[in-house]
Parts: C-alpha cells; sequence; structure tokens
C-alpha cells in the first residue's frame, strides 16, 4: 500500500458532515449496519425468541419454509470433495448466486458478514489508536486461499475449511453456541487491529474472495457520475475497505469510465456517505453505454 | 530492446519469487486445514451421527454444517460440534447417555438435511444405523450378576428384536438362572435408549459407531448349517449311520444309551503278556 493512501489525521466524513448534515455523511453506514444486525436478529430470533422466521445459518437456510438459501462457496467445496447434494441446497445455491449477480457478489461481506462488524470494529480502532505500520501481504492472497481451500477438499474429501472458517464459525456460534470460536474471533480482530490494516477481510478471507468472483459480471456498481468535482480530499481512500478499486474510476486512467468495475469494491457506500462533493452514487454497470464516457459532470444518480 | 528487456527480467523474477512466497504460505496453511481435518475424522465413539448419516467419510464431504436437522429434531437431542470438540466442526451429533434418539417415525432431521448427508432415501426409522448397542461389560451388568434388571430390553423401542434376553444357567448359584441381554445387529437402530437408561454408574451397555461395533466373517467363511439348509440336504458326503465300536452283544443308540446283554458273552480274555521292560531297563535297579 502506498503512503499517499494512509488516512489523513483528519477524521475523514469531516467535511462530509459539514457540507451534508450528519445523516446525510451516514446514510449508508446506518443502513448496512441495520442490514448487518438486522440479518443477524432474523437468524437469532429463533433461537432467542422462539419466532422461527429463519432457520439453519449463512451456510444455508430456510425462510418460512419456503425459501432456500444456500452458500454456492459451501458448496462449491462439497462438490470439490466429490459429494453431490440434494436439490434444496443447489437450488438455494442458485437463488444466492442470482442475488449477488444483482446487487454485487462482495455486497456479502459488506451488508450480510458478521465477521465484518468484527473487522470495521478494529479498523476504527487502528485509526483511533493511530496504529500505524501493517504487515505487507497482497491482497490477491485470498485468491490462492480460496484456491487451497478447494485443493484440500478435493485432497481430504471433506469440507476441511469449514472446520477452521471464521466466517461461518461466528455465525453458527451465535445461533447453536459459540464454545472456543470466540478465541478465532478474537484472533481474527486483533489481527486486523495489529498485524495488518484490512488484514482478514481484505487480504486473506476465502468467501470474500470467492465472492469477489462472482461480483465480476454483478449489475449493482458504484458510480462517479460527478468524478470531475473531487477535490482529492482523499476521505473516500481513507474509509474503502479496498481502495485501490477506486483509483482507476475516480482518476480516469487508462480511459475508465466513472463506475468501480473492480471485483473487490463490496458496495459498502461509505464512499458515497464521506463525500462532500457527492462524486459517488449507486447505480448499475449498464449506463455507460448510454452516457458518454467523456464524463458528463452531473448524470444523475440513482 | 535492451532497456525494455532488463526491468521485465526483473520484474519476472520478482513475480516469480512472489508467487513462489504465496504459494509456500498458502500451502503450509493448506497442509495444517488438512491435516486438522484428517484427525478430526477419527469421530469419538461417545458422539453418535443422527439417523440417515452417510459413512464418516462422506458425511464431512456432504455435510454444509446448516443446523437444519438440529432445529427440526422434536426433542432438542442434537448439537454442532464446536471448534474445539474433536470432530468435524458444526457437524451435528449427539450423545445417547445424555438424550438418546427418540426415532421419530417421519424422521424431521433427515427431511431437514438439505445435502442429503442425512440420507433422503431412509424411509423407515427402524432401519437406521445410528450405531450399534454393544453389551460393554459383562462384569457391571447386572442381569450377568444374576439380577432381573432388564432395563435395557424393556426400554428398547425394537423389543424382543433388537435385545432377546438369553436364559443360561448360573453356575454361581447352580440353580439360578441368568437372563442375558443380548442385541441382535440386524434390529438395533443405535438409538441410544438402552445406554441412556442402563442403572449402573458408568453404562455397561453403550452405543458404538458400527465399524466398531460389528465384526465381519472373512468372505469365504461359509455357515454349514446355513448352507445345508439352502441346499436342502448336506453338501459333503452321504451321511452314513455312525456305527460305535461297542462290545459283542451291546449296542449304543443315540438318545436310547447302551443295549444288550452284558453277560452273555463275556469277551474272551486274551492270556495276558507278562510285562517286559524295556531291555535298557532290565536287570537294572530302578
Amino acid at each position: 500500500m502506498s503512503p499517499t493512501l494512509a488516512p489523513s489525521p483528519a477524521r475523514p466524513g469531516a467535511d462530509a458532515v459539514a457540507a451534508k448534515g450528519w445523516r446525510a455523511a451516514h446514510k449508508w453506514l446506518i443502513l448496512r449496519r441495520s442490514s448487518q444486525i438486522g440479518i443477524l436478529l432474523l437468524f437469532l430470533a429463533g433461537p432467542w425468541f422462539g419466532v422461527w422466521i429463519v432457520k439453519g445459518n449463512l451456510n444455508f437456510s430456510y425462510t418460512l419454509n419456503f425459501l432456500p438459501l444456500t452458500d454456492p462457496y459451501v458448496i462449491l467445496q462439497s462438490l470439490a470433495a466429490r459429494q453431490m447434494p440434494e436439490k434444496l441446497a443447489l437450488i438455494g445455491a442458485a437463488i444466492v448466486l442470482l442475488l449477488y449477480l444483482l446487487v454485487g457478489g462482495r455486497s456479502y461481506c459488506a451488508w450480510v458478514c458478521p465477521v465484518n462488524l468484527l473487522t470495521d470494529l478494529a479498523y476504527w480502532l487502528r485509526v483511533r489508536l493511530g496504529i500505524k505500520g501493517s504487515a505487507h501481504i497482497s491482497r490477491p492472497t485470498r485468491y490462492w486461499v480460496l484456491a487451497m481451500t478447494l485443493v484440500v477438499a478435493a485432497l481430504t474429501g471433506s469440507i476441511a475449511w469449514e472446520m477452521v472458517n471464521p466466517v461461518s464459525m461466528t455465525h453458527r456460534g451465535l445461533l447453536f453456541g459459540i464454545g472456543l470460536a470466540w478465541a478465532v474471533l478474537l484472533a481474527v480482530f486483533l489481527f486486523d487491529l495489529f498485524v495488518m490494516r484490512h488484514g482478514w477481510c481484505g487480504h486473506l478471507c476465502p468467501v470474500g474472495a470467492f465472492y469477489s468472483l462472482v461480483g465480476k459480471l454483478s449489475v449493482a456498481r458504484i458510480r462517479l457520475p460527478a468524478r470531475a468535482a473531487c477535490n482529492d480530499c482523499m476521505d473516500c481512500f481513507a474509509v474503502c475497505p479496498e481502495p485501490q478499486v477506486i483509483r482507476p474510476a475516480l482518476k480516469a486512467i487508462a480511459g475508465t469510465p466513472p463506475l468501480i468495475l473492480e471485483a473487490n469494491c463490496t458496495n459498502c457506500g461509505r464512499c458515497i456517505d464521506v463525500c462532500s462533493k457527492d462524486v459517488f452514487a449507486f447505480g448499475t454497470r449498464f449506463k455507460t453505454r448510454v452516457a458518454p464516457v467523456a464524463g458528463v459532470p452531473q448524470a444523475a444518480p440513482k | 530492446m535492451d532497456n525494455e528487456n532488463k526491468p521485465s527480467a526483473a520484474a519476472r523474477r520478482q513475480f516469480l519469487a512472489d508467487t513462489a512466497r504465496m504459494a509456500c504460505g498458502v500451502g503450509l496453511l493448506g497442509l495444517g486445514v488438512g491435516l486438522y481435518s484428517r484427525h478430526a475424522q477419527a469421530f469419538p465413539p461417545a458422539a453418535i451421527r443422527p439417523p440417515g448419516a452417510l459413512p464418516e467419510a462422506e458425511f464431512s464431504a456432504a455435510c454444509i454444517r446448516c443446523g437444519m436437522c438440529v432445529r427440526d429434531c422434536p426433542f432438542n437431542i442434537l448439537h454442532l460440534a464446536k471448534p474445539e470438540e474433536p470432530m468435524s466442526t458444526g457437524t451435528p451429533y449427539f450423545v445417547a447417555r445424555q438424550l438418546p434418539c427418540e426415532m421419530c417415525e417421519d424422521i424431521p432431521c433427515v427431511k431437514a438435511c438439505p445435502t442429503g448427508a442425512l440420507d433422503h432415501s431412509l424411509k423407515d426409522i427402524n432401519k437406521s444405523k445410528m450405531g450399534l448397542a454393544v453389551l460393554v461389560d459383562h462384569e457391571t451388568c447386572l442381569n450377568f450378576l444374576g439380577l432381573r434388571c432388564d432395563i435395557c430390553y424393556r426400554v428398547c423401542p425394537v423389543i424382543d428384536k433388537a435385545i432377546t434376553l438369553d436364559p443360561q444357567s448360573n453356575a454361581r448359584t447352580g440353580k439360578h438362572t441368568l437372563f442375558i441381554p443380548v442385541v441382535h445387529s440386524d434390529h438395533c437402530t443405535g438409538c441410544g435408549k438402552c445406554e441412556k437408561a442402563c442403572p449402573t454408574e458408568i453404562a455397561s451397555i453403550k452405543v458404538l459407531p458400527l465399524y466398531m461395533a460389528k465384526g465381519q466373517l472373512s468372505s469365504h467363511y461359509r455357515l454349514g448349517w446355513v448352507e445345508k439348509e439352502k441346499a436342502g440336504g448336506s453338501l459333503v458326503a452321504p451321511e452314513v449311520e455312525h456305527k460305535y465300536n461297542m462290545p459283542e452283544g451291546m449296542q449304543y443308540e443315540h438318545g436310547k444309551g447302551l443295549s444288550g446283554n452284558p453277560g452273555a458273552v463275556p469277551p474272551a480274555p486274551t492270556p495276558a503278556q507278562p510285562a517286559t521292560l524295556p531291555k535298557a531297563l532290565q536287570g537294572s535297579r530302578l
């Protein structure tokens, strides 16, 4: 990571709060936290209050005894271990794949995954405590880890990664009894806090890597309808968990349209919140064909 | 050309070094995960999989650890393994001594499984093979000690088929009967009711995984009486009536005993041979 991308000492988003007001400068953050906590509460309503809207966990869930949702990544591991799941699990995986093809693959990370709450907290603390320095592992490491999990599944004939996967371990632990999974969570938290900036979600997690591959073709995208208005405050780089995805679209590098097409954008929308110039907006990938690439300063944000 | 080649060679070297570093690091992690998962496949014998579970090797590939079986068990006997427990994290099991399987007729846990890790072809719970009850301790089983405990026999959902009481004489008293509980593997489902109900401090009858509890005859073994019944007659030589070598005038018939007149023809005593010592010993003082 080049030093220019390090968070500026001033709190990112301060300008946006001044320009747009606190609520508008936190709109997507609040929505996102509501989504993460709301989904968790939907799952918890059963075991905690006996209200069974959703059964199961993030690997497979059954909503109102009607809607199956399966994590396609765990199904892929099962297939690599040479087991063919029953129809219900396959239908669930197809629905989830279609869903993330629409809303953006790594939206899973920003809007659903419970570990994101923890790693976001670690990052927030890291900035607050002024913890500098970060171990360097390249971001594509996660694809190696992803490949490794599939190879191990094939070699051992079992879904081996599920034994240590902090993502499913967290969710399952909250719903079915956590055991020592809290120690794994603590390890991820401390790793992100002290060892590496955005370490787990941004560099290592194979679940995120899998969903980023789904997201290569996904429809919902961050657009930059007003990129000409950018005043180089760097706030978006400071809050973005995957800052490398912004630069090509913002700086029109190699004629990139004002559209973030990088697969690792998590569609978290923090860049929209913290930008005092309203450079960013949610949209779809398709508009590029309609709007001229040269950049109309103010296309209508969706 | 040279100017262009030099940086690309350096870049290539850098790329190869980075790739090797990555492959080694992630490979090491993979080795750890793989070995850990192999260890966890040595399933602890006290933990029993839900009905219809595939054999352990296939189960760990088919189960996606979603917990649907746990949720749909009306008696809440199932748990998902926690990371510190010595089996695949997140897979379902129950412990018979705590809460045994109630053998629901509609088998909701199997129906709930989205992947078939619990085999959907299991329609009759009485055909399930979660494990096999074994009367592991003959020294503490109360029936072996001569009491009429019989609890395992009474609680068995497949009474008189999975567990029978076989009478044997009590050699200790010489006049009582021992009622020995005998488990029959073709009917035992491994539900664990017997283990749960066993009144000894530590259960004397336990449900064990099939691979531990069940022996297997070599494939070339034939049971003579079974083969005979199949063939409708003896498969070896024609059966010859056995002739007993008896003194003259005596007969022996199986079931009837001795018959005949022992006094009638006493066998002529042959003149006794003088006992001869082996030559080596003759004349010597013994």
